[in-house]
């Protein structure tokens, strides 16, 4: 079937601003929005750009503006979109080329939460034990795959580049309400800072854009509330 | 050109390049270099679990473990590193869990353990729970945890920085690597006193694969071209149950939580070719299992797949433990796997073979063990060889932490003992080459029609049933695509994030792993494990109880064998 790929191209080496560039192709309607920027890049035009790796939504590489929504390209079958479909990098981080943006900013924020285990007692000997309740109760923020998804989906991001943004939220969340982390506070302390949680206006974009299907904005909301009323449950 | 220096460099930021570069962190100045950003790696998409006899929710013994591995890859393991593997993972699993990784739990907070394939309890009697795991994206969680160490230890991680070439000095020893740098396409010289390889497999040699567009084999291609050789390469997995036409994986834990595999007449197969374990046979044999059936006229419709059938399972169960899986299918297929029976076939999935090491995780020069100083590889690129002819379910996990953390603790202590070795003569210079090559070219075949042909061919010759016919004809066909790859040409000359080069480069690392693969499967005349022949299909341990060493030397092609380690279990048929 006919579709038309509508993408926005800049490439800084020779180009003053983006401009769209249309390519018409033949796409199966089961074919991700990836084949069709592989079918361009591979027998096209090789200097098209993006970023790619497991192509079946759990790497995290391939966020992108599908019409207007964050998407990864390998999540989104054809027959989803309509036969025109605009592809643009993600916003709120300076384009490096095409579909590249640059992830420093992104990548900075997530270290600023401290995510990753904190806990100073030596363990025992065996595991740590946590009952199946009190595993499920942070389930839902260790699917983040940290593909930038919802912190470029938020408007608060794209007019405040301190804010940490929903998915550092997320991955200090996945945290504090580990029974095993004891850094909850310290965490807290950072994210009731200036940068923090209260720049969150609760648009729920972040929601919506997340692939992995993590209650993003309920995640957030919940790191409001350990805020509010001192106590993580 | 820039300049680095460390202690350590390690290429690949998957399971094994970070278990090791966590042991090294705050001991050591070291460097992760990744293609990619260190959580997009291919670890994160490992689904069912890790291995460990930890006997949390049934007997088990890690000697169990270490004769299921042994007798999973057709006794042409290296007894002693199954020994290691099976023995460590039991700290390994609970080194990850002190880290922070979120297993499923047993109702009184244990690691949960489910089955898997090959696993067995008193040797061999029945299917044992030893797999601990993290709903059904276990290597996510693993992926995830290891990066967080990372990030917690300060790590030095050069993002985005694709390997070229590695570097060793005229008496042999190792001293880094040279990479470029995919935003600016600056070259880099990193020096260093110790190297550790761990870039993963390389699974998009072939059409159908479940591996990321990442899994390109360059390490392995690096090494073998400065000499290295590559074992064991013949063996390469093709797991059973892959989308249909896709290849993403479909976890083994689905049938190790009751799935079944049926054919086009609703047939339970499995269990007529294997009958104690059935569905949870090892891979190489569930995927023959799969190819008989469509052989004979019983795939789906006449078709080249098969179905993998959960309907029979509780919908609860489904969320809960294959949510990710499960998710595939739909998004994938449009298929409700609470309520349908999904399409399968083989997919290409796991290199037991790759650059040989000893259990330290030194890279090994010769059949006599020789280890090349300075010189380390670990996961899949690497071959200890506790996989043998046919990796077991979960063991990959298990070997990335198992070697990964084995290999940052000798480095550390070589690191201690030894002085930086001095960079050979203009060290830049044949990766400058390479890539200048391919960008001068003003017009040339382009690398797509080289690369969906060889894939094509390894899937067509080189796959799960082989004879000397067809691979003969893949050998002289990936020659002259060799030749072919000397002249293309890309479309992308600049500087800026430039993928159209580097994915020409992958394509030539590709095209090397490929003739490596094909040359030990056309020498070893037997099947044994993963590795099957029609013309010669009974193992041959008269001849082939050996690992196969491949050698790129100036004059072509050099074969040698290398002896298995028999330590426990001597070699006996292997039937499930």
């Amino acid at each position: 079937m006919e579709y038309t790929l509508r993408i926005k191209r800049y490439n800084p080496d020779q180009d003053v601003k983006p401009a769209f560039k249309e390519y018409t192709l033949d796409l199966a309607p089961t074919d991700r929005v990836l084949d069709g920027l592989n079918q361009i890049k591979w027998n096209h035009d090789g200097s098209l750009t993006y970023r790619r790796s497991c192509g079946h939504g759990v790497c995290g590489s391939d966020a992108m503006r599908i019409n207007g929504r964050n998407r990864l390209a390998c999540k989104v079958l054809m027959q989803e979109l309509g036969r025109r479909v605009t592809i643009e990098p993600l916003i709120g981080y300076a384009v490096v080329k095409d579909l590249v943006v640059d992830m420093d900013q992104f990548f900075a924020s997530y270290k600023a939460v401290k995510p990753y285990l904190i806990a100073d007692d030596s363990p025992s000997a065996g595991e740590r034990r946590q009952s199946p309740a009190q595993r499920e109760r942070f389930d839902d923020t260790t699917k983040c795959i940290l593909c930038a998804a919802c912190t470029t989906s938020c408007p608060i991001t794209w007019t405040n580049e301190n804010f940490v943004g929903p998915a550092a939220i997320v991955n200090a969340h996945r945290f504090i309400f580990d029974s095993r982390d004891q850094g909850g506070a310290e965490r807290l302390r950072i994210l009731n800072g200036q940068s923090g949680v209260w720049r969150c206006r609760t648009v729920f974009n972040c929601t919506d854009a997340c692939p992995r299907g993590i209650e993003v904005t309920k995640a957030i909301e919940e790191v409001k509330r350990a805020l509010l009323y001192e106590q993580v449950v | 050109m820039a300049y680095h220096r460390f202690d350590a460099v390690i290429v690949g930021a998957g399971g094994a390049g970070l278990m090791a570069a966590i042991q090294l962190a705050g001991k050591a100045n070291i460097a992760v270099v990744s293609k990619l950003y260190p959580p997009r790696s291919h670890t994160g998409a490992a689904q069912g679990g890790i291995s460990a006899a930890l006997g949390n929710t049934e007997e088990d013994h890690w000697q169990w473990h270490m004769f299921d591995t042994v007798k999973g890859g057709d006794y042409l393991v290296d007894q002693d590193a199954a020994e290691v593997l099976a023995r460590e993972a039991v700290d390994a699993v609970l080194e990850l869990e002190h880290m922070g990784l979120p297993f499923n739990r047993t109702p009184d907070g244990r690691i949960d353990q489910r089955r898997f394939g090959g696993h067995t309890r008193n040797f061999g009697e029945g299917p044992v729970r030893r797999a601990c795991y993290a709903a059904d994206r276990t290597g996510h969680m693993i992926i995830q945890t290891l990066y967080q160490q990372g990030i917690k230890h300060n790590v030095n991680f050069l993002d985005e920085h694709h390997l070229i070439d590695l570097l060793f000095t005229d008496d042999g020893i190792a001293c880094g690597c040279v990479t470029y740098e995919v935003k600016t396409g600056e070259i880099h010289t990193v020096h260093a006193k110790t190297v550790l390889v761990a870039t993963g497999g390389y699974g998009r040699v072939w059409k159908i694969t479940s591996n990321a567009m990442a899994g390109t084999g360059d390490g392995m291609a690096a090494a073998y071209r400065r000499g290295v050789p590559l074992m064991d390469m013949e063996f390469y997995q093709f797991h059973p149950t892959g989308i249909y036409k896709l290849g993403v994986l479909l976890s083994e834990a689905a049938r190790g939580e009751g799935g079944i595999l049926r054919n086009g007449d609703g047939e339970a197969f499995a269990a007529r070719y294997a009958p104690t374990l059935g569905d949870l046979a090892p891979r190489d044999m569930v995927s023959r299992f799969i190819y008989q059936e469509v052989k004979e006229g019983r795939g789906v419709n006449g078709e080249d797949y098969v179905y993998l059938d959960l309907t029979h399972l509780p919908p609860e169960l489904i969320d809960e433990k294959l949510p990710d899986i499960t998710d595939f299918a739909r998004t994938y297929l449009g298929v409700e796997p609470k309520t349908e029976p999904i399409p399968i076939q083989p997919t290409a999935h796991y290199a037991m073979g790759g650059i040989p090491t000893d259990i330290e995780g030194r890279v090994i020069r010769d059949e006599l063990a020789t280890p090349i100083p300075g010189f380390y590889a670990a996961g899949e690129s690497a071959c200890v060889s506790v996989h043998g002819a046919n990796r077991l379910g979960t063991n990959s996990l298990v070997d990335l932490v198992v070697f990964g953390r084995r290999a940052g603790k000798h480095m550390l202590g070589f690191i201690e003992g030894n002085a930086l070795p001095p960079l050979p003569t203009d060290p830049e210079f044949a990766a400058r080459a390479q890539l200048a090559d391919i960008l001068s070219r003003p017009k040339g075949i382009r690398a797509t029609e080289i690369r969906e042909e060889m894939q094509e061919l390894m899937m067509d010759k080189v796959s799960v049933v082989r004879d000397a016919a067809g691979m003969t004809a893949a050998k002289e066909r990936i020659g002259e695509l060799r030749r072919a790859f000397a002249n293309c040409a890309i479309d992308d000359k600049g500087t800026t994030y430039n993928t159209d080069l580097l994915e020409a480069h992958e394509l030539g690392c590709m095209l090397d792993c490929a003739e490596a693969t094909i040359e030990g499967a056309l020498a070893r005349t037997e099947s044994r494990g993963g590795h099957y022949r029609d013309d010669y299909p009974n193992r041959d341990d008269a001849n082939w109880l050996a690992h196969t060493l491949v050698y790129r030397g100036s004059g072509g092609l050099e074969m040698r064998k290398k002896p298995v380690t028999i330590t426990e279990f001597q070699p006996k048929e292997r039937k499930y």
